[in-house]
């Protein structure tokens, strides 16, 4: 197989997760609305309860709603990366990952694939979000606009490429709930989307050195210096670090040789 | 339409050789010393029970089990270290139903295409032509999940086609099917291994699709119990039917 098959390939599995995205509008519409709940509702309300102090990369006080963004930016991706591992063990029960897995290219190709045609999907949705909050006065520079995308394209392969390990792990749909309340809640909480880290760690050392571990902080952090034309070195650095492990666990994870794939055939 | 180069190369090698497959989930032995072949053109079907090995067999050669003891060579190249190249000689259609269900007919088989490397237009028109074969030109653009089973299976077996493999297999592929569906498929797949010099391993466990002519593998238990010309076999068992003989040859291995 030549480089353009394996264009082509990719070309085959973006337009699939686009083709599906468009079919289920709902699921874009909910993944919209959740952040945007958080902003129209959750801001309002703790606008007067947390004070945000002049903290890079913002330049004067700024209103909580725009604190959050960024937060709510990588909640999108997040929700995202889970949502398409949700669908890869729902393909694998349905029988449609046979299809993938039978292509004559590499395995660790058709999962590249597979996460990076979910990462221009969430993509999307995240300048989408960042369209509807100018309503809320998010008003980033201009060139913000640019300059957050290789950061959404970098968090969102962390985050997807963490969808993908998970759904190499998970058994079966019903497990799916737990992911819920074991991998999202608590990296979104433990990180520094709702409040600053220099307010976690006046109340408690250890969450705050939980927080600066989550990789979910990095996405945070990345995302919002971005937004203001900011590269935060450290935080790239973790995320490009951190999305080669789980993407390498993932495509050993679907190893029939190695795997869980071959442990669960087993049971 | 073969040349006679491609004549010699397919009189020497089996488009599917399985020697000495052994497969074991946990402590339980799914398939023990596992051996037969299939010769370019031929149409053979793995006869077996619900529970046989048939499926375990398929997920083996098609490399989403890895695989411990024994050998699968299709075309004489070992998948285990030439996957990738066996992959693309191999056209499968699984027991479990694989189209994705919301998207439509065509966008099922462009994804196919597209995941063997195709360009668009070439994908366009041989999408064109298997859909035509399976009579289903007509229904190209709707939802798959708007059709029916027995269409489903059509567009699953053209599907399989597309990237113009020399070795079929087929895992249960009438199961839940009427008559009419399941006669249309066998009549398909026979009539590829004549005019097309396909070879196809047919799994099923429902005697009557062995037709004349056929050749069959009889797998029970994990085990080849038999492997031949039907009517070899029928002869051989001094059976009247391919039913009996299958029943003899059951009940023979459960007494011993």
């Amino acid at each position: 197989m030549r480089p353009i098959h394996y264009l082509r390939c990719f070309c085959g599995i973006a337009n699939r997760e686009w083709l599906r995205f468009l079919n289920q509008r709902g699921r874009f519409f909910s993944a919209l609305v959740r952040p945007l709940v958080w902003l129209a509702i959750f801001a309002a309300g703790f606008h007067f309860v947390l004070g945000v102090s002049i903290i890079p990369p913002y330049e004067t006080y700024v209103p909580y709603a725009v604190y959050i963004a960024p937060g709510l930016i990588a909640m999108i991706l997040m929700f995202n990366g889970m949502l398409s591992s949700l669908s890869m063990v729902y393909d694998r029960e349905m029988g449609s990952m046979r299809i993938l897995m039978v292509s004559p290219l590499p395995r660790w190709f058709l999962l590249t694939a597979k996460l990076l045609a979910g990462v221009i999907v969430s993509v999307l949705q995240a300048y989408a979000f960042l369209a509807i909050a100018l309503i809320w006065e998010i008003e980033p520079p201009w060139y913000g606009y640019l300059t957050v995308l290789p950061a959404l394209v970098l968090s969102g392969l962390m985050l997807g490429a963490l969808g993908l390990l998970l759904s190499s792990a998970i058994r079966q749909l019903e497990n799916f709930a737990s992911v819920m309340n074991f991998v999202i809640f608590p990296m979104f909480f433990a990180s520094s989307a709702l409040y600053p880290l220099w307010h976690v760690k006046e109340a408690s050392l250890l969450l705050y050195q939980i927080c600066e571990i989550n990789p979910f902080t990095h996405a945070v952090e990345l995302i919002r210096f971005a937004l203001y034309g900011q590269l935060e070195p450290i935080s790239a650095a973790v995320l490009v670090v951190t999305t080669a492990i789980f993407l390498t666990l993932a495509v050993y994870g679907y190893d029939p040789a190695k795997g869980l794939m071959a442990r669960r055939a087993a049971e | 339409m073969s040349s006679p180069a491609r004549e010699t190369f397919v009189s020497l090698v089996p488009a599917l050789s399985v020697e000495g497959l052994g497969h074991r989930f946990g402590q339980r032995r799914v398939l023990k010393d596992v051996s037969f072949s299939v010769a370019p053109g031929d149409f053979t079907v793995l006869l077996g029970l619900n529970g046989a090995g048939k499926t375990t067999l398929f997920s083996l050669a098609t490399r989403l089990y890895a695989q411990a003891e024994g050998t699968i060579r299709v075309f004489g190249m070992d998948i285990r270290k030439r996957m990738l190249e066996c992959l693309r000689q191999m056209g499968i259609v699984f027991q479990q139903a694989t189209l994705d269900l919301d998207l439509s007919v065509e966008q099922n088989l462009f994804y196919h295409c597209a995941l063997h490397g195709l360009s668009h237009g070439e994908a366009a028109q041989r999408i064109a032509a298997e859909i035509d074969r399976v009579g289903l030109a007509d229904q190209r653009r709707e939802k798959a999940r708007r059709l029916s089973g027995g269409q489903r299976r059509r567009v699953e077996i053209a599907r399989a086609l597309l990237h113009r493999p020399q070795l079929l297999l087929l895992d249960e592929p009438t199961v839940g099917l009427d008559i009419a569906s399941r006669q249309f498929m066998l009549d398909h797949v026979r009539r590829l291994c004549r005019e097309e010099g396909l070879a196809a391993l047919w799994a099923t466990h429902l005697i009557d699709e062995v037709g004349e002519g056929a050749r069959v593998v009889v797998l029970h238990k994990g085990e080849v119990l038999a492997d031949g010309a039907a009517a070899q076999l029928i002869g051989q068992m001094r059976a009247p039917s391919m039913r009996a003989a299958f029943e003899t040859l059951v009940q023979e291995r459960e007494a011993a």
